[in-house]
């Protein structure tokens, strides 16, 4: 995963409250048992006409020249509601989002999020709309990990992210290859585990 | 663990932070946990992609008869259905999920198995999910499984390998939220319109990073079907799981599941989860508390499932809303569902009928829909469709006739999957319909591109079918 430590760049505003994860990629668009391919298919039931084509609505704000090279999303309230489907982030990945700017965030999304090198940082209301007010008008907007700081148009809002997301995302890691480290341990705890309660211990 | 001094009083604690103790393989930084994993769930969608990419990744399953898979999210629901989807390449996620399974040691409910069905039906219907225990799904409704007082969270698809890889997740510890109903529900109110009546008032971001315990006399009331049905709408809080203090209900319904334990193992398992609940004055972050007598039987007005309403009132103001829904999604939500505030939704003509999905396919709910739907015929034009829950559940219903109801009324009876819970690209209701569903979510184009959908109980799916429009179950025009 690439390391993601800074990112400064264009922010595309999609202010709007409650995104579900069918929103930002709708089922229909899942169409392989894969990871990527999925940035076509990115808002896909909004940023195109009619429900299956691939023809622009030039009203929706990807499809805004000027937000051609975003690398951030600025957005409402609980992004990424509803089904658990990490291809959500996969497609804004690939499409070339690397942070997510909102209010608050739906917990799962939020995970995908950090699991695939996206910063999910969330802001107070007000903060999302000065920014998406930013954006809209082309200014550029910083992210700052290191810091846990946002910046715009010479103004500064900081943010919280727990330790273990933030160093996840600052160093690319993979959680697996992190976890296994501890191998020792979790074979520990499943040997003293199956004594305690060996009907949670089926076998095969 | 960090030692305890034997003469010091350990502080009360919450059933869900009991049973998260119990699981912490270690403290890692800040708010987060090594987690064991008691039981990992897959299914088609995403476990082909999950399995396949730790292959890719060189990485095996830790513990394969700790993992289940079924077939659910894109199989079809018609009668005589194979491997082909509606979905366009629907194929190549069964198939990857056979693959993998098959490649791993993984028990899979596969297509034609008696044993398959949507994963939070058959996962208790088997007895994978046992009270105080971990499980995880990449599958958000896997909070329905806190219904057996275990901890069960939706997680996404890299977590899932992590799961598989570990038997371990990586887990940001939840606060705890209490939300207590006193009481006991009416005549004719059920778990869903419950589920419903909460969401309204806490909003779907009302318990987010919460475990919510319910709890109360009206939760004890109920039976484990019901307590699923309301602990499943809990991700529509946002929350990250739901839990209901196992007790003899719970007990009664797990003894002789297939993977429930047997003989002195049961005995043993029961006596440690009766040591499952909340102690006195353990502290939670948050307590909310509800009297079931004021539930009423609900519908859902716009496209969130916080956009609730009992059935007999009028499509809420924005200024009634009390700030959980802004101006702009209030908007939005009218027009897309071409309602009008002010106004009753009883008799607005509907083109649809849904009962099914992880919420609402259990056989009590089959039963208590066809109560209404027995000697009655479905309005013309209204397509009316019922997909069990799992193939068991078909088969119970099927044995006490249920299906010969809902047959003889007009409605399609399928085989068990998700179905048309969500567009997955291939069957869908189509635009502007209007649908009233049995289902979890009412997002825009969740059951087709352009499809209207209103979320009741079995029971208030059924009545408009019948009238070809939104009625009250209770007050339908009484048999000839």
């Amino acid at each position: 995963m690439t390391p993601l430590v800074r990112v400064d760049a264009i922010a595309a505003p999609l202010m709007r409250d409650n995104i579900d994860t069918d929103a930002i990629i709708p089922s229909r668009e899942m169409k392989s048992v894969s990871k990527t391919g999925l940035s076509g298919g990115l808002f896909a039931g909004w940023r195109y006409r009619g429900s299956s084509g691939r023809e622009p609505d030039p009203a929706f704000v990807l499809n805004d020249p000027r937000f051609a090279e975003a690398e951030i999303l600025v957005t409402g309230a609980n992004f990424g509601c509803g089904s658990s489907r990490e291809h959500a982030v996969w497609a804004l990945a690939e499409y070339g989002f690397r942070v997510v700017i909102a209010s608050s965030f739906s917990p799962i999304f939020q995970g995908n999020c950090v699991r695939n090198g996206v910063a999910p940082v969330v802001l107070p209301d007000d903060v999302c709309d000065i920014l998406a007010g930013l954006a809209t008008e082309g200014a550029r907007i910083a992210v700052d990990l290191e810091t846990m700081t946002v910046s715009a148009a010479g103004q500064r809002w900081s943010f919280a992210l727990e330790d273990e997301p933030r160093l996840m995302l600052m160093e690319g890691l993979d959680a697996i290859e992190l976890t296994r480290k501890g191998q020792a341990r979790i074979t520990a705890f499943r040997a003293a585990d199956a004594q305690a309660r060996p009907w949670v211990y089926l076998e095969n | 663990m960090t030692p305890v001094a034997s003469d010091a009083p350990r502080p009360p604690r919450t059933l869900a932070g009991a049973i998260w103790e119990t699981h912490v393989v270690a403290a890692l930084d800040g708010e987060t946990d090594l987690l064991a994993v008691d039981r990992l769930l897959l299914h088609e969608r995403t476990g082909g992609v999950a399995l396949r990419s730790l292959d890719d990744a060189g990485r095996t399953v830790a513990a394969p008869a700790q993992v289940f898979a079924t077939m659910d999210h894109i199989v079809d629901t018609f009668p005589g259905r194979s491997d082909d989807t509606l979905m366009p390449t629907g194929k190549a996620f069964l198939t990857a999920m056979r693959e993998g399974a098959l490649k791993h040691g993984i028990t899979l409910f596969d297509l034609h198995d008696p044993r398959q069905g949507i994963v939070h039906v058959i996962s208790p219907e088997q007895g994978i999910v046992l009270p105080g225990l971990t499980l995880a799904c990449p599958d958000s409704h896997t909070c329905t499984q806190g219904a057996f007082g275990a901890i069960a969270w939706g997680i996404g698809s890299t977590e899932a390998e992590h799961a598989l890889a570990t038997m371990t997740l990586r887990v940001e510890r939840p606060h705890d939220m209490r939300i207590t109903i006193d009481g006991r529900l009416g005549t004719g109110v059920t778990a869903k319109d419950l589920a419903l009546h909460i969401i309204r008032r806490l909003g779907s971001g009302g318990a987010k990073r919460h475990i919510v315990e319910f709890a109360g006399a009206a939760v004890r009331a109920l039976d484990m079907e019901a307590r699923m049905t309301l602990c499943n709408m809990a991700t529509e809080l946002a929350a990250f799981g739901a839990i209901i203090a196992p007790d003899e209900t719970t007990f009664a319904y797990l003894a002789g599941r297939p993977y429930a334990p047997e003989g002195e193992m049961w005995d043993t398992a029961v006596a440690h989860w009766r040591t499952l609940a909340t102690e006195d004055a353990a502290p939670f972050a948050v307590e909310h508390r509800f009297d079931a007598a004021e539930v009423a039987p609900m519908i859902t007005w716009g496209t969130s499932p916080q956009h609730g309403m009992p059935l007999d009132a009028t499509v809420p103001a924005f200024e009634s809303l009390d700030g959980t829904t802004g101006r702009a999604d209030y908007d939005r939500a009218i027009a897309y569902m071409d309602v009008t505030p002010g106004d009753r939704l009883e008799g607005l003509p509907v083109n649809a009928a849904f009962i099914g999905s992880c919420t609402n396919s259990r056989v009590s709910d089959l039963r208590r829909a066809a109560a209404i739907l027995k000697g009655r015929k479905v309005a013309p034009g209204v397509r009316a469709i019922c997909v069990p829950g799992s193939t068991q559940v078909k088969r119970d219903a099927e044995a006490e006739g249920l299906d010969v109801i809902f047959r003889d009324a007009g409605f399609e009876w399928r085989e068990a999957g998700c179905s048309m819970c969500f567009y997955a690209g291939g069957e869908s209701f189509g635009a502007q319909q209007r649908v009233v569903s049995s289902t979890n979510r009412n997002f825009e184009s969740r059951q087709g591109p352009g499809t209207r959908t209103h979320i009741a109980s079995p029971e208030t799916v059924a009545a408009p079918a019948i009238a070809g429009a939104i009625a009250d179950p209770r007050r339908l025009e009484p048999l000839p």
